[in-house]
Formats: structure tokens, C-alpha cells, sequence
């Protein structure tokens, strides 16, 4: 299921339009460039904030399907504007296993140009992309706020990209 | 989306009729403090709805940030191999700040487990099963702990007895 862009002043990207390319930060002296992940499915998580309460908390779920995830060689990655500091003691506290994206400066600037950013709120929204190994939107869900999207959409997107023979 | 994938079989721990009109099923983690708050509402929503309430409690342990969920786990399904899985699944939840393993050895041998049976448990023998039902709440749109199903729907309202008693009985007059 996809809804239709609300946040920020950019829409949200359609399935089959190439993925907005970026460069973040991961860690204080590592980025990560969308393009260069080429060749494997990637996941892109847009999440309001850092430390949000454990049990409800998407990246949690989302850490421990990780497994499931990598059967389809895919990359995780979790977005929000929080900064490279921010992204590493969360990650260590909750033992996160995939990377943590800062979309800290200029602010919100990635998840604005997915259509993923709460301008009132100064956060990005609750989204989900996967993309394919040509680096084109395979599929999107703009999640309600406070509700959490559980990991079956991503996993049933992958696993029709792979019935699709595109890797 | 959100639809719970396998349905309700033989496979599961269930309480209360088969043929009960309402069905709840929650995806639970033994060491989840928000899953501790709702074993006690979930009890008293059962002691209300009686008969026309069926039960079924699936394994989704967070091993990540819950260190002895999973071994909770398999000790409450080392338990179900005896015939006593319900009284362990109570024991775990009133005893959530004590969920190390001498502490689950302790328990099961309370309820006349095997200390030999236990320890094997704790090795991963029932490893399988319990990630069976991890992933099919994966697959059934479970996006955290407790997560619950209410007729095979995922429920998103507020987990207090009020709220849940609302929509169990709508259910259970649809059905009744």
C-alpha cells in the first residue's frame, strides 16, 4: 500500500522514478552514497527521532529481521536528522546492526527531497522505500505517525523484486 | 497488510474454546515491560469475555534489546511439552525482573520440569519453532510488543481492558 506524499515541500518520489541520490553521513568520519550501492536491493527507513520508547520502536523490529532481509542481499538503512553523535549512542544502546544515516545538515534535506520530512514538526515522517538494484523506487508506505509499519511490506517487496529476476 | 498469517491451527497455545466467537492473539515477549503491563489487562479481559474469548499467545522475543527473552522463550515451550505452558507463561510475566537462566531453571523445576530437560531447552531445541512464530508475525504485520490480532486483524487501539473489552464483544455479538 502507498499513500500520497504529505510532508515536506517535495513530493514523494513514484515507484519506477529513479531514487533521489545522497551522500550521509553514517559515522563521524564515514558517509554513505546511495548510488554506490548499485546492484543490491536497498531499504531506506525515515524515522522521526532517536530514542523513542523500546518496545513499540520500528528499528528494533526492523534489527531483528535484519536476517530476513539480507536473504534478499538487500541494504538497510535508517534516516533521521539527528546528528552522527546522536545516531552512534543510540545505535550502541539499542545494538543496532545496520546504519544509522544523519540527515542533520543542511536539515532534513534528504528526507524532503523523498517527501519524507514534517516541516511543523522539524522531523522526518515515518517512511519506508525500497529500491531496486537499478536504483529505481520499487515500492513506498507513508506510515500513519504513531503507528509503526511492522516489516511485511518491505519483506513482500523484496521478495517480488527477486520473483522478478532483477538480480 | 496486517492480516495474521498463519491463521489460529493446532500448533498454538490457546486457552478458552475452539469454537469461542472472538479470537485474540498477542505477539508477546516475555522480558517486554509494555507486554507485563498488558499481561494483567489481558487476564482481566479474559476473566470477562469467559467462554466466548479463545486465547493464543505467540512467541516474538526482541533478543536484541530483551537479553533473556529468548530463553524465557524456551523454557515456556520446554514447559508446553509437559501440558504447562500456561502456568510458566504466567510465572514469566509476574516474575519479569528475574528472567536469568538459574532463575528459569528454578521455575520450571517448580512447575515439575526436568532440570536435564531444562538445560537442553536452553540450548536452542526449540530454537526453530519460536523463530517460526517470529517470522510469521513478520509476515502478519506485527510492528512491536505486545502486538494483537482480534479475529485475525491487527488491533492498533490503546491496550487497556475498556478499550479491548469494546471491540471483543462487537466481535463476539458479529459472530455470536
Amino acid at each position: 500500500m502507498s499513500n500520497a506524499a504529505t510532508g515536506g515541500e517535495h513530493a514523494m518520489p513514484k515507484v519506477g522514478d529513479p531514487a533521489p541520490n545522497f551522500t550521509l553521513h553514517s559515522t563521524p568520519d564515514q558517509c554513505v552514497t546511495l548510488s554506490e550501492l548499485s546492484g543490491h536491493p536497498v531499504i531506506l527507513a525515515f524515522y522521526p527521532a532517536d530514542w523513542s520508547p523500546v518496545c513499540g520502536d520500528e528499528l528494533a523490529l526492523f534489527n531483528e529481521v535484519l536476517p530476513e532481509f539480507r536473504r534478499y542481499d538487500a541494504e538497510l538503512m535508517g534516516i533521521s536528522v539527528d546528528g552522527v553523535w546522536c545516531h552512534a549512542a543510540f545505535a550502541r544502546d539499542r545494538k543496532l546492526h545496520f546504519p544509522l544515516l544523519a540527515d542533520f545538515e543542511p536539515k532534513g534535506a534528504v528526507s524532503r527531497r523523498y517527501g519524507a520530512y514534517r516541516s511543523h514538526e522539524g522531523t522526518s515522517e515515518r517512511a519506508l522505500f525500497v529500491i531496486d538494484h537499478a536504483g529505481l523506487i520499487a515500492w513506498h508506505y507513508l506510515s500513519p505517525v504513531g503507528i509503526n509499519p511492522g516489516a511485511d511490506g518491505v519483506l513482500t517487496a523484496l521478495e517480488h523484486l527477486s520473483k522478478n529476476g532483477s538480480n | 497488510m496486517a492480516h495474521l498469517t498463519p491463521p489460529v491451527g493446532p500448533q498454538d497455545k490457546a486457552q478458552g474454546p475452539a469454537t469461542a466467537p472472538v479470537t485474540l492473539v498477542e505477539y508477546g515477549d516475555y522480558e517486554c515491560p509494555a507486554c507485563g503491563m498488558a499481561y494483567g489487562i489481558l487476564k482481566r479481559v479474559q476473566n470477562e469475555m469467559g467462554d466466548a474469548l479463545r486465547f493464543v499467545f505467540r512467541n516474538f522475543p526482541l533478543t536484541e534489546v530483551h537479553p533473556h527473552a529468548e530463553h524465557a522463550a524456551e523454557i515456556a515451550e520446554e514447559a508446553a511439552v509437559a501440558g504447562r505452558f500456561w502456568p510458566m507463561h504466567d510465572l514469566l510475566f509476574e516474575n519479569q525482573g528475574a528472567l536469568d537462566d538459574p532463575s528459569l531453571v528454578a521455575y520450571g523445576e517448580q512447575l515439575g520440569l526436568g532440570e536435564r530437560d531444562l538445560l537442553i531447552a536452553l540450548g536452542g531445541s526449540h530454537a526453530q519453532r519460536i523463530r517460526e512464530d517470529f517470522l510469521s508475525g513478520v509476515r502478519s504485520g506485527v510492528n512491536g510488543t505486545p502486538t494483537l490480532f482480534v479475529n485475525g486483524h491487527r488491533y492498533d487501539g490503546p491496550v487497556d481492558p475498556e478499550s479491548l473489552l469494546v471491540i471483543l464483544r462487537q466481535q463476539a455479538s458479529l459472530n455470536g
